[in-house]
């Protein structure tokens, strides 16, 4: 089933590209918009940004203005002030750095072991290469919810509960990672380049240093951001295993904003905007490469 | 720059690019030998170095994930609890029979299964239409990709808890714009539809933006030619549309429909903070429960491990349904057009 989706894509893009399009062509797809097309593209622009915009309105009023109606359309004036108390009855210093070293790591061994695992995929001949690549495939449709709970016995008999390695240790491995690389690697490595390497006696290591690693950067740098949202976004995993309040990730320091009994909706809106606003910086900054990232992503996958 | 890097590694002095030497009769021995070394090591090292650089992932796959999977099943037969995990007691199939009996588990899964086509119906098609646009000449097209794109870098938590603010029933933002327009206040999160379209509300505001992008891309992919040849047969834009583009597309919409089932299949986070009780059971009267809700409900808050375990293996059974379902549709999609 997969292997058709995956695979299909592919070849019109192999296939030769036209310099020249005649009118007929660019009848389909390469019009210029019309107004309409603005007018949709608009609607939905606010209906992605509002939401979030309206959680930094909502931070920086006070929760008995957030009692009234209408509901406030502009800033107050509270905001350092709900952002600072945020932070420190959230855990938000703690949550943050936590977050940091546990999408740091994983996002760093997952782009590691995908680009080698996608290279192997993509370029080498090997026994079994297309058994344990549909393997792969198939890893990627399995839902991670069936896992937890001998992961959560696991974990609570080495007892590692509220501990991070316990949050690490599950996200090091993904199937979309080698997926995504073998992709990569396939088109954006020629065999004529490991090839001469070879020749010139690189071991397999070798190549995968001084060819492999430079040719996939760019793709490593996608799939190291892809995954370091990913991994900053984990809500299921961290919220089972990080249950004292002690030694939370961001996310598991906002539902517990939420879950508390605090009634202080602009506290909370607070909590939110400082959990978000970290991946909204990478965003705005990397955003272009991301986007990019995730269509080279699909088009084969 | 592979180039670059490629021709800058420095010859290895190993292997068959060893520089020839004048070979005396007791140094080509020697260097005879030494060759058969090298080339002993070059085939152990073209033999086995792929599956040195597969091996992490497969090691790793294996302890997170195929072991865990079969251990699920394994406790699925068996009475644990959450306060002492490695007791186990066997069961046998004492604890499906529990859950098929409880009506808690059929009114969670029917609650998913309809949170998961009102999120993901609506989804996929509006970013279809979004895919569409966006694959016209367009003015500032990377913008709109990103803030399309900006839900997605949102989490669940902080998304959830905005949109519970939004969908308040006497101060909410939503409630005072439908008041506005004539509607009586909707109580979002005690109505069993309204709740549910909130739930559904905030799993669409951060997914159709990613698939819109997965879509498109898929579009760029489609050669010009068919479109070419299509306006050649007097197809208008419409007709092209749903001659070419949507056929075009199939594999990636069957993709993406794959994907959204089996995240629809786990929805936890967005019902658990959208209860305003603080609790698991997906509101006051489990009218917004989803089968993830109601697997923690029993393994974390009635301490019934082997109990989640069923639950989790019977949501992946059905998984299994769905997706042979989709499979056979789909061939036959294929086989008559």
């Amino acid at each position: 089933m997969t292997t058709t989706t995956l695979t299909e894509p592919e070849t019109p893009t192999a296939g030769p590209r036209r310099t020249r399009r005649s009118k007929a062509a660019r009848a389909g797809g390469q019009l210029h918009a019309g107004p309409i097309a603005y007018v949709i593209l608009a609607l939905f622009t606010i209906g992605s940004l509002f939401p979030l915009v309206w959680t930094a309105i909502a931070a920086s009023r006070n929760n008995n203005r957030l009692a009234q109606t209408p509901p406030p359309f502009w800033f107050g004036s509270n905001l350092m002030h709900n952002l600072q108390v945020a932070w420190t009855d959230a855990n938000l210093g703690k949550a943050f750095v936590n977050t940091t070293i546990v999408a740091g790591i994983s996002a760093a061994t997952v782009v590691f072991l995908s680009t080698i695992a996608g290279f192997a995929f993509a370029k080498l001949r090997f026994r079994g290469r297309g058994a344990l690549m549909l393997i792969v495939i198939g890893t990627m449709m399995v839902p991670p919810q069936l896992s937890i709970i001998p992961l959560y016995m696991m974990v609570a008999k080495l007892d590692w509960t509220d501990q991070l390695q316990a949050v690490i240790l599950p996200s090091l491995v993904s199937a979309f990672g080698v997926f995504f690389m073998r992709q990569y690697l396939l088109q954006a490595l020629p065999d004529e380049i490991i090839e001469a390497a070879r020749v010139d006696g690189a071991s397999s290591w070798r190549v995968v240093w001084h060819v492999v690693f430079p040719a996939a950067r760019p793709a490593m740098a996608v799939l190291g951001m892809l995954m370091f949202v990913q991994t900053w976004n984990d809500f299921l995993w961290p919220f089972l295993v990080l249950t004292q309040t002690g030694n939370p990730t961001v996310q598991v320091a906002l539902a517990g904003l939420g879950r508390g009994y605090t009634p202080d909706q602009s506290l909370i809106m607070a909590g939110a905007l400082l959990g978000t606003l970290p991946l909204l910086l990478v965003f705005a900054i990397f955003g272009k490469q991301i986007v990019g990232g995730i269509m080279q992503g699909a088009v084969k996958g | 720059m592979a180039t670059r890097h490629d021709t800058a590694a420095p010859p290895e002095k190993e292997g068959g690019a060893a520089p020839g030497r004048p070979a005396g009769t007791d140094t080509a021995d020697a260097e005879h030998r030494r060759r058969a070394r090298l080339s002993r090591r070059w085939q152990r090292d073209m033999r086995w170095s792929p599956y040195a650089f597969v091996s992490p992932f497969f090691l790793l796959f294996v302890a997170f994930g195929l072991f865990p999977l079969i251990y699920t099943a394994w406790a699925s037969l068996h009475t644990v609890e959450l306060t002492a995990p490695t007791d186990m007691e066997w069961a046998g199939l004492r604890n499906y029979t529990r859950i098929f009996d409880d009506e808690f588990f059929w009114n969670a899964a029917r609650n998913t299964l309809t949170i998961g086509i009102i999120s993901t119906v609506p989804q996929l098609l509006m970013a279809m239409g979004l895919a569409h646009i966006l694959n016209y000449r367009l003015r500032a097209s990377t913008f709109y990709r990103v803030a399309m794109l900006a839900p997605y870098a949102t989490s669940i938590a902080a998304a959830s808890l905005v949109f519970v603010l939004l969908f308040g029933r006497d101060y909410g933002m939503i409630n005072w714009v439908l008041h506005s327009v004539g509607f009586d206040n909707i109580d979002w999160q005690n109505d069993k539809w309204p709740s549910q379209i909130a739930v559904s509300t905030i799993i669409i505001w951060r997914w159709t933006g990613y698939n819109a992008l997965i879509y498109l891309a898929a579009m760029q992919a489609i050669p010009n030619d068919l479109y070419e040849s299509a306006a050649l047969d007097g197809a208008n834009r419409i007709r092209q549309f749903f001659h070419v583009t949507l056929p075009q597309l199939r594999p990636t919409i069957l993709f993406t429909a794959v994907v959204s089932t089996i995240g629809a299949s786990q929805v936890f986070g967005e019902p658990l903070l959208f209860d305003a009780n603080k609790g698991a059971s997906g509101g006051a009267e489990h009218q917004f429960q989803t089968l993830g809700l109601y697997l923690y409900e029993q393994g974390w808050v009635n301490q019934h491990l082997g109990r989640a375990s069923a639950i989790a293996w019977t949501m992946f059974l059905i998984l299994i349904v769905i997706g042979v379902v989709n499979y056979v549709i789909s061939r036959r999609l294929r086989a008559s057009s």
